[in-house]
């Protein structure tokens, strides 16, 4: 029998998910700044501290690099930590302990050791946080051998790969956009997982490969929806893992619409769309291209706080619109 | 290590705390594994010289007193976490040094098959989950070791070893901090040996002694003379009963000091041929340690050249049994990245 499927926003999928993995393993517990009786900065552990008690969900002091080096350090002896850092933004102050501990310690190590540590990074822009608390970092950890990282884009896939990651046993990088918090969904109940490693084809589409991340998929959604209306067909592929990526589900998509246009709300350059660009490049689907690859990307500026200036400086669903009808076009 | 004696001779009760704490047997093989450190580093630093180990290593010769007090009332299942200059720290809790040369020579007998080398050197077996490349890596993490042992109830306490110069890394505040609120089985052990790597103490640290810094968490702060055993042991042993009876975290200082260079680079030009040559004639803490242990008795001449002789053979074997491992193949490069998953 199907479980029952409820409408829950993408903090609630999260809970849920974290609480079931509380009750299914004792060995999972939360740390993070303020997510006990104040349930977190974006309330998505909520009321998990009077379920769970203030020994499973861990108020840390305001301490990045000890914080995640103590979840680590419990990872590798034993407990399944998750912790939340309160922005991504901050992880940079934890860069040592995620990069060279957390990913190396299996290899350093000769495989004597896993690092099954989950961590939690509230991303994105849009909240008028200004430059310091709306960056998309993901790109960052992404680039390091050891790690997982993940950027789901829905309340189903939040919950299912947020258990996948609990049950991983390795270090796994969960970026969450702070704009997909409110957003609604169909979310069964109980346990299920969605596989870290698979990229999701959203939308079948025979014109144009779209590859998004995160709340991109959304916008190219939408994108794609207008465009239907003057015949154009966009395939929108939600990437959704960014280590280790699903190439194949990519280069398939290609190959079917001859065109590709990577979105994504990280700074353009050095980015997810370089990288998927150039995989694509180096693959059987390059020759099945009949023009450029476009990426839409964040503006080369930290973002601003002004409510225009930022929505400005990453890409909102007129810039798909236009870039994906100049594409097919041939306008480029 | 554990095991202590509780048969206290009535003729040593004016002995210093590890002559009546541990028996004859127990105090010669201490001797044995502080010679044991000192030779597989010697070892090591000439087959490093003769081109046999490539990279660098960072030799903990004259340190050798403060590994072995500290890991003394240690069982196998408690924990440390280690430094780049380790090799003491995973010799006293317990590592096969055959297997630590297999890994400075990267074969895959080695502790961690040939990836890790002297600075990632660990034997989790043992309890040693890893010297660490970066200087306050591995604070934090005894921390969550030792988180783990509370939550879990398996009474393990944990070692954080960390030099100096780590005391001037905001991971070391934060780690001392949160061992402290969550009154945590953790025992800091700073082996201050007077520089991180060229800049001493007096010019890089604000306060006099480093465990001073423990009033800052409410913690107890012990300062001990590293080169002295039984100091150390002492120490160790009054931090392991408080972290076991859930009273929470002490920081040891254990002044000591370093014949080698930082690492194998170093030139020695910031300090003096005297300095150095004092702390070797005069405060050596093997020979400390054999002179304590000849004067109450617990070892005669004939004793100690029998354990320079196995030492001396230990180490041989050992070396040989690294030479003669296999190395990794290049095909495998990527393993151990990632957990294999069925």
């Amino acid at each position: 029998m199907d479980a029952m499927v409820r409408e829950l926003s993408y903090a609630q999928a999260i809970q849920e998910a974290m609480a079931i993995a509380m009750d299914m393993d004792e060995r999972v517990f939360l740390m993070g700044e303020d997510i006990g009786v104040y349930g977190g900065a974006f309330q998505v552990t909520g009321d998990l501290v009077d379920r769970f008690g203030t020994e499973r969900v861990i108020d840390t002091p305001i301490s990045e690099l000890g914080g995640a080096g103590v979840a680590v350090g419990a990872a590798l002896t034993g407990m399944r930590p998750i912790f939340e850092f309160q922005f991504s933004d901050f992880a940079t102050l934890a860069m040592e302990q995620i990069v060279n501990q957390a990913a190396k310690m299996r290899f350093m190590l000769g495989g004597e050791v896993s690092v099954p540590v989950v961590m939690r990074f509230p991303a994105g822009s849009g909240t008028g946080a200004a430059a310091q608390h709306s960056q998309s970092l993901e790109a960052w950890l992404g680039h390091v051998p050891g790690l997982k990282v993940i950027q789901p884009a829905t309340p189903y896939d939040a919950k299912g790969m947020l258990l996948a990651a609990v049950a991983d046993p390795d270090p796994v990088m969960i970026f969450e956009h702070k704009l997909l918090y409110k957003m609604k969904g169909p979310v069964p109940e109980g346990f299920y997982t969605v596989p870290i490693g698979k990229a999701d084809v959203r939308r079948e589409g025979r014109d144009l490969t779209v590859v998004a991340t995160s709340i991109m998929v959304h916008k190219a959604l939408d994108a794609a929806a207008a465009l239907e209306a003057e015949g154009i067909d966009i395939e929108v592929v939600d990437l959704r893992t960014i280590r280790p990526m699903d190439k194949q589900t990519v280069i398939d998509s290609v190959k079917k619409t001859s065109r590709l246009m990577c979105v994504y709300e990280a700074v353009k350059t050095l980015g997810i769309g370089a990288e998927v660009s150039a995989m694509i490049a180096e693959s059987e689907a390059f020759d099945y291209l009949d023009a450029p690859i476009v990426r839409l990307g964040g503006a080369e500026t930290p973002i601003p706080y002004n409510p225009e200036l930022e929505k400005a400086v990453v890409p909102q669903v007129p810039d798909i619109i236009a870039a994906a009808r100049d594409l097919v076009r041939g306008v480029r | 290590m554990a095991g202590a004696s509780k048969a206290v001779n009535d003729s040593r009760a004016n002995l210093p705390f590890v002559y009546r704490q541990y028996n004859a047997e127990q105090l010669r093989n201490v001797l044995y594994k502080m010679y044991l450190i000192r030779r597989f580093e010697e070892g090591a630093e000439e087959c490093y010289t003769r081109g046999l180990i490539h990279g660098t290593m960072h030799l903990s010769i004259g340190q050798e007193a403060s590994a072995m007090g500290i890991c003394m009332p240690l069982s196998e299942d408690d924990q440390i976490t280690s430094t780049h200059r380790g090799h003491g720290h995973c010799i006293a809790k317990g590592a096969e040094v055959k297997r630590m040369f297999a890994e400075f020579f990267g074969k895959t007998t080695g502790y961690c098959k040939g990836r890790g080398g002297s600075m990632h050197i660990a034997d989790v077996g043992k309890g040693n989950l890893g010297a660490n490349g970066i200087v306050g890596g591995g604070i934090p993490i005894a921390v969550g070791a030792a988180l783990s042992s509370k939550m879990m109830k398996t009474g393990k306490v944990v070692v954080s070893f960390f030099g100096d110069g780590a005391n001037n890394e905001g991971a070391f505040h934060e780690a001392l901090n949160m061992a402290a609120i969550w009154k945590l089985p953790v025992i800091f052990v700073c082996e201050n040996n007077g520089y991180g790597m060229s800049t001493s103490t007096a010019r890089s640290t604000a306060v006099k002694n480093i465990a001073e810094r423990a009033a800052a968490y409410s913690m107890p702060g012990v300062i001990v003379n590293g080169n002295i055993f039984s100091e150390v042991a002492e120490a160790s042993n009054k931090a392991v009963e408080r972290a076991r009876a859930g009273e929470g975290p002490t920081l040891i200082e254990s002044k000591t000091y370093r014949h080698r260079g930082h690492s194998k680079s170093d030139r020695n030009r910031y300090r003096s041929k005297e300095e150095i040559e004092d702390w070797m004639s005069n405060r050596d803490p093997i020979t400390l340690f054999e002179s304590e242990l000849r004067e109450f008795g617990f070892i005669d001449d004939k004793g100690i050249e029998a354990i320079r002789g196995a030492v001396a053979q230990e180490i041989a074997d050992g070396i040989e049994f690294a030479k003669a491992s296999p190395s990794p193949d290049v095909r495998d490069t990527g393993d151990y990245v990632y957990t294999e998953q069925a």
